[in-house]
């Protein structure tokens, strides 16, 4: 062996690399949290993925090459055209996809080592217990990914699914059972079945999780499977003594937590109460509305556009109804003329707008609307009573009054947009359908507030061909 | 071993948590998209249990959808991502906000 390849293939400068990876790791997450550095924080931690792959590559009596290679170039060419292709709509299904494939390569990983070490026999026993904990962890994460895949894909539905009281029983039940193989295979049981048994009830549990969820609580779940899927790597790095492993999985599980938290904030909603399922459902929806009066007020294109031609100030509040009808790009254009008249627009960014936090800044960044425009909840709240016009498109519960008034509403304490302040709401809607949490809204009723149904894009495009030939 | 490993576990958990807690907002989603491409980093973990020799067809095939799976998570993680955050670029913004503005004081 030369020289060369032997410093190469020293186990410390094979450590070397893990920790400048990891270090890149860190380093590109910092640079993420700002929306200057944030390119770049993202391609100098695929660096230090290339280089902890590289350091990998060349530990001693690596083999399997053809193998290693085939696993490569499938996974690159499923990975490349997914990622390409996405729209961005649809960009919080695709992390779950990518987040579920994670838990999976974990779950199997596991398995595997179950397998080839004779049920844990001839390994340590904290080895078995990181590996058997990855294991559940993972595939509990590769089930539920695909199931809030599949619900936001709207290939399943998106109100909750479940079996009503015993749910919470038969969860308990199913982790119970996989903890239990886990222990029996700790204990020294090496049959498989204990080992598929795990497997099986942690996929289970993984679909009955998150089943029950509404979509509206969904982001919050994909960041909690998110940060599950990292603790399952670190994990897996202790039982295969990988610092690389350990020190990245450990901080996608800090991170992931510490944004569950927040996400879970904005909503006012505890992440236990999302895990034990459902809004809407079970819930009263309050006073269904036959005892009040409930007039709808619908206006037309024009009546809209004048209204906003000689506004002072006009707040755009999106949802993810704008994302569904690709308005993005109607609606910068509507800014840009509203602008020439004179009119101060901005717009106003729950911080769950959408289906993630940020995915509305997302949409709209892409249709080139400047970073400054957009103002987050705390800072226009204020700013609503010198409003002239709100303009909602497609968004709904984050501007429900019932979340400040209304004590028996299921979203009772969701901070939200006060729009019923402005001294009119313009709602671009597709029709009365409730909306993704399936909560009735008042403000459609209110007195200041008028209706434009339609798609949100036509719609938009309509207001901005009247605005045109005032 | 295990104990240095367990240091390592926790120190990092600090520096997750440190490193995240003063992200705006705004970048949430793309934050959430570049930590889920990172812990694609399970790929190693495949690439080692393969590489250094496992018996027969189920094991190989096992390990080799860990790796596919483990690539998807590391490529498409960071791919869409880059995406994402390519829009959030701060070029292309200073033109638009100066025209319409020259446009009024015209």
């Amino acid at each position: 062996m030369s020289p060369f390849a032997t410093i190469l293939q020293d186990p410390e400068f094979i450590s070397v690399l893990y920790i400048i990876s990891f270090s890149l790791f860190i380093y590109g997450l910092l640079g993420l949290t700002g929306p200057k550095t944030a390119v770049r924080g993202n391609r100098i931690a695929a660096v230090g993925m290339a280089i902890a792959v590289t350091a990998t590559l060349l530990i001693p009596g690596m083999g399997n090459w053809g193998l290693i290679l085939l696993g490569a170039v499938l996974g690159t060419a499923v990975g490349i055209p997914a990622a390409r292709r996405v729209q961005m709509t649809a960009i919080p299904q695709m992390v779950a996809l990518f987040n579920g494939v994670g838990g999976g390569a974990v779950a199997l990983i596991a398995w595997v080592e179950f397998r080839t070490s004779d049920g844990f026999s001839d390994v340590p026993t904290y080895v078995a217990i990181f590996s058997l904990f990855a294991a559940i962890v993972g595939s509990v994460s590769f089930w539920g990914s695909n199931i809030a895949f599949a619900k936001l894909q709207e290939i399943l539905p998106g109100r909750p699914i479940s079996l009503g009281r015993p749910q919470q029983l038969v969860n308990l039940a199913l982790l119970v059972i996989a903890v239990g193989c886990a222990t029996a295979i700790v204990m020294g049981g090496d049959s498989e079945l204990l080992m598929i048994g795990l497997l099986l009830a942690a996929a289970v549990l993984g679909n009955f999780v998150v089943l029950p969820i509404g979509g509206a609580d969904m982001p919050v779940v994909i960041s909690l499977l998110n940060a599950l899927t990292g603790l399952s790597a670190a994990a897996t790095g202790i039982a295969l003594n990988n610092t690389a492993l350990i020190v990245a999985g450990m901080i996608v599980g800090a991170s992931g937590s510490i944004l569950t938290n927040l996400m879970a904030q904005a909503m006012n909603r505890s992440i236990p109460s999302i895990v034990a399922g459902g809004f809407g459902g079970v819930i009263t929806t309050g006073g269904s509305g036959d005892d009040i009066d409930r007039t709808v007020r619908s206006t037309s294109a024009a009546d809209a556009a004048v209204q906003m031609a000689y506004a002072t100030q006009v707040v755009i509040v999106p949802g993810y109804g704008m994302a569904v009808a690709q308005a993005q790009h109607a609606v910068r254009e509507l800014t840009k003329l509203l602008e020439t008249k004179g009119v101060d627009v901005k717009f106003a960014i729950h911080p769950v707008a959408g289906r993630m936090p940020g995915h509305m800044n997302v949409l709209l960044a892409e249709a080139d609307v400047p970073y400054e425009q957009l103002k987050e909840m705390d800072d226009i709240n204020g700013e609503f009573n010198r409003t002239d016009v709100s303009l909602i498109i497609g968004a709904n519960d984050v501007t429900n009054p019932d979340a400040r008034n209304k004590a028996d509403s299921p979203i009772y304490g969701m901070p939200i947009l006060n729009v019923d302040e402005s001294r009119s709401v313009i709602v671009l809607k597709r029709s009365m359908n409730s909306g993704f949490a399936g909560i009735d809204n008042p403000l459609f009723y209110g007195e200041k507030t008028s209706m434009l149904f339609g798609d949100a894009k036509a719609s938009v495009g309509e207001i901005t061909e009247e605005l045109k030939a005032l | 071993m295990l104990v240095t490993n367990l240091a390592i576990l926790v120190l990092a958990g600090f520096a997750g948590y440190l490193t995240i807690s003063k992200v705006p907002n705004t970048l949430h989603t793309p934050l959430m998209s570049g930590t889920n491409a990172i812990h694609g980093i399970v790929v190693l973990g495949g690439i080692i249990v393969l590489g250094l020799g496992v018996e027969g067809v189920l094991n190989k095939a096992l390990l080799v959808i860990a790796v596919m799976f483990g690539t998807i998570n590391v490529v498409g993680g960071f791919l869409v991502t880059d995406r994402m955050l390519e829009m959030f670029k701060s070029k292309p913004k200073e033109e638009i906000e100066a025209k319409p503005k020259e446009e009024i004081e015209a």
